[in-house]
């Protein structure tokens, strides 16, 4: 019996020396260069798509973005919609737990959705649950947080009561700042809740190390209801503000991916890494604004002379060595059910778009003897700066003067914010969620980054009523017709160049899927 | 000599206070605020977060609460990354830094010093040549080119060390960016240490020396080097406070999360409380630096005396 148990032993032994040196238990690490450091981790408290890429492995909100960029039901296993499209009841995922064991509740999103829009919280991206009834005015410190528009109807039944009907609100839901935070932990821990060893959360990944401008590592969180499908065990979030020195550990396999890559290198990075060079569309658009209430540029005619001398196609190419494509319309494609509106010269030639230019310059009386001139301001970047010298070129045979004034971000943005005096500024918008709305309401009147100062009742009225469209296809229609107006025809902002994503994908990672939102949860990826 | 020491760190007091006053009034007078930002923040929102930092109350108000939390000891917390106090970001990131710039400069000083002996021996000859040569290059070659060269031909091409990070300290992350640190500063000490060892080593005490048949190590160590170490020293400190406290270039670009890179960023961030907590370590660095190095010029010179 001895000689038998102490064979075996020997057995086991050897069994899992050799598994251990085979690779067997070898944990699946995945270094993922990040652009930046997060601000914070407190979902209520960030904004940056950077933020985003970490929370998103964190935590779980109500819905998800799967691989492909899809609204998936998250938190919540399934939903409803009232008649009326103003309720929606959550039924939230059963046995779903915090990463500390406890249940994952309605109470929990009552207590977080009240934290988010608490005045006291001073969270920026508040306004993502701007549509639930009370929400603004609690913001605003004109209510109070109890009051807002979510109720638990039960431990594992959450409600929630919109001002109006909201076809884009599932679509807000996958945003970091709707995810649920732990009461618990909070009482407890007040700010340092959210500390490495202290944070619970309720997604894939469990924070453990936060090393400010080393890097953030997460551990598979055993409690996740996917968890036997989550395939990297551990993940570490490299912020490389360098893009060449992200570059090059790429190339040394310090990184496995990373989100940016020096774009002026790009022909030599595309030769060397061919295929782990990933580019596409991305949600967003860089534009210029004219302080539309200022002469001369309240004249939507020389407004458009301006924009159409500015050629694109050499932006995009020369000075972006095609990682922006040109833009014509503010909304980017991509956009399912959504036709975007550019101005009617997008179809025409350089060459024609310029002559018409001149053709307008000369019936507004501008010329050798009385040239425009033109101030562009925009924030510290070679890009930008590239970008805004390209213009000045490409003005001057107009006989337009520009002159470049380049400051750093926070004046640049201080100055616009305040509505400052300029001619036209550079800017760029970035989805938060995937609907033409996020884009088109920077047009309304009176809306904070409006920086163009535009003002159309017109617009306004559009908008407006898509908000209440009956249908999707009715809003969808409403806001394409808004479009219209507003950017082709008046110009609120000129579209220059969409963004693309530019990422560097290990051959090694399994299961990155291109998407608009270059949306990447670590939880459905697998590395080699 | 104690008293003196005191002496000093007592008008470092009001030295500080006038550098923490002039620095915050002169960072609010920059244009912009920390809440500025590509997507512009609601009005509602932005007035929400300035209540929470304390930055809607009158500028004197706000000048009085810094003031007070200093003398506390609490730096308050960064605007910009809320997860942290300004104390808990130096905490981290400091020991880093001067680990890293310490290296540095403590090679910088021995092989500095060594090869700027050697050149002022064999003054005019092969071995003083190199070591200007080297030293020329050392301190032209700016810290944005060497860094980037080492990570080309050392990480990526021989694959000796790794291209970045700070790999929780471990030594093979440390060589590049001590090397970095390293170059100019030696490049700037052997110039130095090369002047100041030749015209040590003419003075008529070493003469004297000679005349009285002392050894050449004894001469040259003993003697000329004491009077050689004075502009060394005085270099020293001002470069020791500067390395000390982080380089963002060698920093950024491998990847090290030391307080190099607050300097600059914050400012551009408009991150007051991290602004105005570099602005306190720097000046501490500074004034602890001079002091030494006028404890130092006592130890060294015997003709200079603070009693």
């Amino acid at each position: 019996m001895k000689s038998q148990f102490s064979v075996k032993s020997w057995l086991i032994g050897c069994s899992m020396l050799a598994m251990t040196t085979t690779g067997a238990f070898a944990e699946v690490v995945y270094n993922r260069g990040n652009s930046a450091d997060p601000e914070s981790l407190d979902p209520h408290k960030t904004s940056t798509v950077y933020e985003a890429n970490i929370l998103r492995d964190l935590f779980m909100g109500l819905m998800v973005q799967d691989a492909k960029a899809t609204v998936q039901p998250g938190a919540a296993e399934s939903h409803t919609v009232s008649a009326d499209g103003k309720t929606y009841t959550f039924k939230l995922r059963q046995g779903a737990l915090w990463s500390d064991g406890s249940p994952v509740t309605a109470d929990d999103f009552v207590y977080s959705w009240r934290r988010l829009v608490d005045p006291a919280t001073a969270a920026e991206y508040a306004y993502m649950l701007a549509p639930v009834v009370n929400a603004e005015d609690i913001t605003a410190g004109k209510k109070k947080p109890d009051e807002l528009g979510v109720k638990e109807v039960d431990a594992g039944t959450f409600e929630v009561t919109l001002n109006a009907p909201t076809p884009y609100f599932l679509e807000m839901l996958t945003h970091q700042a709707t995810y649920p935070v732990n009461k618990a932990s909070i009482d407890k821990l007040g700010a340092d809740f959210i500390k490495p060893g202290n944070l619970v959360s309720n997604g894939a990944y469990v924070l453990t190390e936060f090393v400010p401008n080393d890097h953030i590592k997460a551990v598979k969180n055993d409690k996740f209801y996917d968890a036997a499908n989550v395939k990297i065990d551990v993940v570490n979030f490299i912020p490389t503000e360098d893009r060449s020195t992200a570059m090059k550990r790429f190339e040394a396999g310090e990184l496995d991916s990373n989100d940016d890559l020096p774009t002026e290198q790009l022909a030599d990075i595309k030769a060397k890494f061919g295929d782990q060079v990933r580019i596409g569309p991305y949600l967003g658009t860089y534009y210029y604004a004219f302080k539309t209430d200022k002469a001369p540029w309240d004249n939507v005619k020389l407004r458009h002379a301006v924009s159409m001398a500015i050629d694109r196609d050499y932006l995009a190419e020369k000075v972006w060595q095609n990682t922006m494509i040109p833009a014509y319309s503010f909304v980017p494609p991509g956009i399912t059910g959504y036709a975007t509106r550019a101005t009617d010269y997008a179809e025409k030639s350089q060459l024609d778009r310029e002559d018409e230019a001149k053709k307008v310059l000369t019936e507004l009386g501008y010329g050798p003897d009385k040239p425009l001139k033109m101030e562009i301001r925009f924030n510290t970047s070679e890009n930008h700066k590239n970008t805004a010298v390209a213009i000045q070129e490409q003005l001057k045979p107009l006989g337009i003067e520009v002159s470049l004034v380049n400051t750093d971000t926070k004046t640049h943005y201080g100055l616009l914010e305040q509505h400052g005096d300029f001619d036209i500024a550079r800017a760029g918008w970035i989805a938060d969620y995937k609907d033409p709305e996020n884009f088109l309401a920077l047009c309304k009147t009176g809306t904070g980054n409006n920086y163009a100062a535009y003002t159309n009742k017109e617009y306004d009225d559009l908008m407006a009523a898509a908000a209440s469209a009956a249908t999707p296809e009715e809003r969808m229609k409403l806001l394409s017709d808004a479009e219209a107006i507003g950017v082709a025809r008046d110009l609120c902002v000129v579209p220059l160049l969409y963004y693309s994503y530019h990422d560097l994908v290990s051959s090694k990672l399994k299961g990155w899927e291109d998407n608009v939102m270059d949306v990447h949860p670590t939880r459905f990826l697998a590395k080699e | 000599m104690l008293r003196y020491v005191l002496r000093r760190f007592l008008t470092a007091i009001p030295t500080l206070f006038v550098i923490v006053t002039i620095s915050f009034f002169l960072m609010r007078v920059a244009p912009g605020g920390p809440f500025n930002q590509e997507k512009g923040l609601n009005p509602v929102i932005k007035a929400n977060l300035e209540r929470v930092f304390h930055l809607d109350q009158p500028l004197w108000k706000q000048y009085l609460l810094y003031l007070n939390n200093l003398v506390h000891g609490d730096f308050g917390p960064s605007y910009n990354l809320p997860d942290f106090t300004v104390a808990e970001l130096f905490a981290a990131g400091l020991p880093i830094s001067i680990q890293l710039g310490g290296t540095a400069l403590v090679l910088a000083l021995l092989l500095g010093g060594i090869l700027g002996i050697t050149a002022a021996l064999y003054q005019n000859k092969p071995a003083d040549y190199a070591v200007i040569a080297t030293a020329t290059a050392g301190s032209t070659i700016p810290t944005f080119v060497i860094a980037p060269l080492f990570q080309l031909f050392f990480a990526l091409t021989l694959k000796w060390f790794p291209v970045g990070g700070w790999g929780d300290g471990a030594l093979i992350n440390k060589v590049g960016p001590v090397l970095t640190l390293m170059l100019p500063q030696l490049a700037i000490v052997a110039r130095l240490m090369r002047g100041s060892m030749i015209e040590s080593l003419r003075s008529h005490h070493i003469r004297t020396a000679r005349a009285l048949g002392l050894s050449d190590y004894s001469v040259v160590i003993k003697h000329a080097l004491r009077g050689a170490l004075l502009p060394i020293i005085s270099y020293a400190g001002p470069a020791a406070a500067a390395l000390l406290t982080g380089s963002i270039i060698v920093e950024t670009i491998f990847a090290i999360p030391g307080v190099g890179r607050y300097f600059v960023e914050a400012a551009l961030n408009r991150d007051y409380t991290l602004v105005m907590g570099t602005v306190v370590v720097i000046a501490m660095f500074t004034i602890v630096f001079n002091l030494i190095v006028d404890i130092l010029y006592a130890v060294v010179d015997p003709r200079v005396r603070y009693d």
